[in-house]
């Protein structure tokens, strides 16, 4: 037998499905048997399906290399090894994540109206002030149902004593859901017999709940309006997901010179038959990008005239132009104060505890205790400029401290977690390695979150970072009914 | 739906049904070496000749080489002919309209793809060659049958199959083209040695032998063969049955006129002839004239819908 759970060390660790020597948490009892029971022979076989499965189905994300030439696609990297989640614990999570997203949408609401938030001395003017995702462009502006970030994509980590974080929200153009779905039909594939047996809930109504939530926006009631998703083109790292919401959703993939604003602001694609009037545009594009005319001149991405559509409610798009301000790891700071603020209710899922630099006192310990931090600044994602502490040189603490003295409010730090691992094939043995989770919300007349979500695995050992772009995987996420029948 | 998607979907079809084609044509060329006396055979640059990519051929300095040939034909990156070339189109293309594919054949189209370049060194053995075109002619019909069985035959499907014919008819006529110069004998009177083996050949680039056979109840004959490639409608692969299906697709897209009347243009003139009673001179121009019509159909397709 090649994976012997008794071996597998679990010391100063929280592990997903192992709880202490050879002992499975009941949820993944099943799982640790059945893997258990695999010969080496089965689970090489098992592997070599998945890699086949992911190069066929054409499960591909792309990767920006100066070496080789530009773009390249490739390969999903995942791990056969699924992580499993207690049904019981994912609905207290999914509470949390609705709560948090209501007030975040709140707070984007009322920062483009009133600004009660600020007046009231919750959230310090200063921050909104130099906030670089702040849209004066947006002010005034009243989209359907005043929702704001219709699709939340929210990280959530565990420490080493359990308790489940949430890292960050991202609010802008989050990506991965689609190999959250595709990670399943891998595992369908691969392992049917595992799913014979167990009560593992399905994830695959995303893109239904998706169109219904985004059709639901369109300005003009008609039975059929049209979505289209707004793509920046193959290039683009997530272009395949892009693609396939599309695909699954039944609307139109897009690239800005598909589109074009008429003289009655209305947004028109370019078809075999002329233009044709489009209702909501679900744009994985950033702010900057969308509107040559309102943002960045030099976009040739974008739609010109889009925001003067959208402005006079011709056009919906999600998210709304604007939403990054809460997608923003200082606002993530105030996240806790304003969801006592708005919704006069205490956090269901904690935040990591966040020193914000643009206090002197937290500042200052930062500064003081920079060895043990993880220093993240404000508008970064991918992973990208960030400094985690105990696995740095000097030179790095030094160089991140003056960083942090000269744009005070562009940093942020949090103590290093332990975070939690899972059973992953390195070759044909298991070793823990860290992972996390992307759950996504989809806020609309009724707020939805995905069974589970994407959990992104750190493939080198020891490593917390967990981005494909950094050499991340992925593994199936199960959230398992270990109540109900069959 | 949008002109890019039905470009992209155009170009599906051209490129799936050039590079079924591709591989026919050098299965086909390599079976007939086979049977020809030393003396006879015409050696393989006639087939780049028909696919047309003789000018990037002759800029990369490849002698009448059988293996070099068969590579440049396979795996030629930098000939937009060749079958690597085509799948890799077909598979970028693809790709930017999964949205509109059934995802089986997104699946097939990018399956076919890598193991055709994962497999190409082994085509430059002849050993090993049958096997390899079988499997790209198979993935390609795999994907023609995907497409016709599984996807809507909306509007979407149409442009899909009006670059599948359109590819198809251009094809048949460069075989014509080629083959039949390679077959003219010294003087138009006597019968070239092996000149029927030859004609079979024709007919077995097109998958055509059978059918003739079942069709004609004639011996191969020049006449007929030309005959029977050019006008048999019930032949799927004869010029103007393709341009049959061309005009079915354009009839169910609107403003279709100027396309219609570009591919009467074409009928007109191959009805107005009788191929087999041709002067090999006189067949090169109608090929010619034939030609010139299906650019213009591509053309007026393009500025319809893609523009």
């Amino acid at each position: 037998m090649a994976i012997r759970w008794g071996s597998y060390p679990v010391k100063g660790l929280y592990d997903e499905l192992i709880q202490g020597r050879a002992k499975p948490r009941p949820a993944a009892n099943k799982l640790c048997q059945f893997l258990h029971g695999l010969t080496d022979k089965e689970i090489a076989e098992h592997k070599n399906a998945a890699d086949l499965a992911i190069k066929l189905m054409g499960i591909t994300f792309t990767v920006y290399s100066e070496q080789d030439g530009g773009a390249i696609d490739r390969a999903w990297p995942f791990d056969i090894i699924p992580r499993v989640i207690d049904n019981r614990e994912w609905k207290i999570v999914e509470r949390g994540l609705v709560q948090r997203v209501k007030a975040l949408n709140m707070f984007i609401a009322d920062l483009y109206d009133k600004q009660q938030v600020v007046k009231d001395g919750v959230f310090p003017a200063e921050l909104l002030k130099d906030s670089v995702n702040f849209r004066p462009q947006c002010v005034g502006v009243k989209p359907p149902l005043d929702i704001w970030a219709h699709i939340c994509g929210s990280d959530l980590v565990r420490d080493k004593d359990g308790t489940i974080y949430v890292l960050e929200d991202n609010l802008r153009v989050p990506s991965g859901v689609s190999y959250m779905i595709e990670n399943r039909q891998v595992m369908k594939r691969v392992f049917p017999d595992m799913f014979e047996n167990e009560n593992i809930l399905p994830v695959d109504d995303y893109p239904s709940k998706l169109y219904d939530m985004l059709a639901s926006l369109s300005p003009r009631k008609v039975a059929k309006p049209v979505v289209a998703v707004l793509t920046p083109g193959i290039y683009n790292s997530a272009y395949y997901e892009h693609s396939y919401l599309a695909q699954q959703m039944g609307a139109e993939l897009v690239e800005g010179s598909d589109l074009q604003v008429g003289d009655d602001d209305c947004v028109y694609m370019r078809t075999i038959d002329g233009p044709k009037r489009v209702d909501v545009i679900y744009r994985r594009i950033d702010d900057l990008y969308i509107d040559p005319e309102a943002f960045l001149p030099e976009s040739t991405l974008g739609v010109p005239g889009l925001m003067r559509a959208w402005k006079a409610g011709k056009v919906a798009l999600a998210n709304a132009p604007g939403a990054g301000v809460a997608d923003d790891k200082v606002v993530y700071a105030f996240v806790p104060d304003l969801i006592r603020y708005y919704l006069k209710e205490e956090p269901l899922i904690p935040n990591v505890p966040t020193y914000r630099c643009i206090y002197k006192d937290e500042r200052d310990y930062v500064l003081e205790h920079i060895a043990e931090l993880v220093v993240k600044p404000a508008n970064e994602s991918g992973g990208y400029g960030m400094l985690i502490g105990p696995h740095a040189t000097l030179e790095e603490h030094e160089k991140f401290k003056k960083l942090i003295r000269a744009n005070a409010r562009n940093y942020v730090a949090q103590p290093m977690l332990t975070l939690s691992t899972a059973p992953t094939m390195v070759g044909n043995r298991v070793e823990p390695r860290h992972l996390d989770l992307r759950p996504f919300i989809l806020s609309g007349k009724e707020t939805y979150v995905t069974t589970g979500g994407l959990t992104r695995v750190a493939l080198t050992k020891g490593s917390i970072v967990v981005n494909s772009s950094q050499g991340g995987g992925s593994k199936d996420t199960w959230i398992v009914d270990t109540e109900g029948g069959h | 739906m949008l002109s890019r998607t039905a470009n992209s979907l155009y170009w599906i079809g051209r490129n799936i049904e050039r590079a079924e084609n591709t591989a026919r044509l050098i299965n086909v060329t390599g079976h007939l070496q086979l049977d020809l006396p030393k003396g006879v055979r015409q050696g393989w640059k006639s087939i780049v000749n028909i696919l047309g990519n003789m000018e990037a051929f002759e800029k990369l300095g490849i002698e009448n080489d059988e293996r070099q040939i068969i590579k440049f034909m396979i795996s030629d990156l930098n000939d937009p002919g060749s079958i690597l070339s085509s799948l890799h189109m077909a598979r970028e293309s693809a790709r930017t309209v999964r949205d509109v594919l059934p995802r089986e054949a997104w699946e097939e189209i990018n399956s076919l793809y890598q193991s055709a370049k994962a497999d190409a060194p082994k085509s430059y053995w002849p050993k090993n060659r049958h096997a390899y075109l079988q499997q790209i002619v198979r993935g390609a019909q795999t994907v023609t049958g995907i497409l016709s069985g599984s996807m809507l035959h909306d509007e979407t499907y149409q442009f899909v199959r009006m670059g599948r014919n359109l590819e198809r008819a251009d094809m048949t006529t460069r075989i014509i083209d080629v083959r039949s110069a390679d077959l003219v004998p010294p003087d138009e009177h006597t019968l070239t040695p092996f000149e029927n083996i030859q004609w079979m050949s024709v007919l077995k680039s097109l998958t055509g032998y059978q059918m003739y056979r079942r069709s004609v109840l004639e011996p191969v004959r020049r006449r007929d063969v030309l005959e029977f490639l050019f006008k048999e409608r019930r032949f799927p692969r004869a010029v103007l049955h393709c341009l049959g299906e061309l005009e079915g697709c354009a009839q169910t897209l609107k403003k279709n006129a100027e396309v219609i009347a570009s591919i009467h243009s074409v009928v007109k003139t191959i009805e107005a002839v009788e191929p087999g009673a041709l002067s090999q001179a006189e067949l090169h121009i109608l090929i010619d004239e034939l030609q010139f019509g299906l650019v213009g159909v591509d053309t007026s397709v393009r500025e319809t819908y893609f523009a």
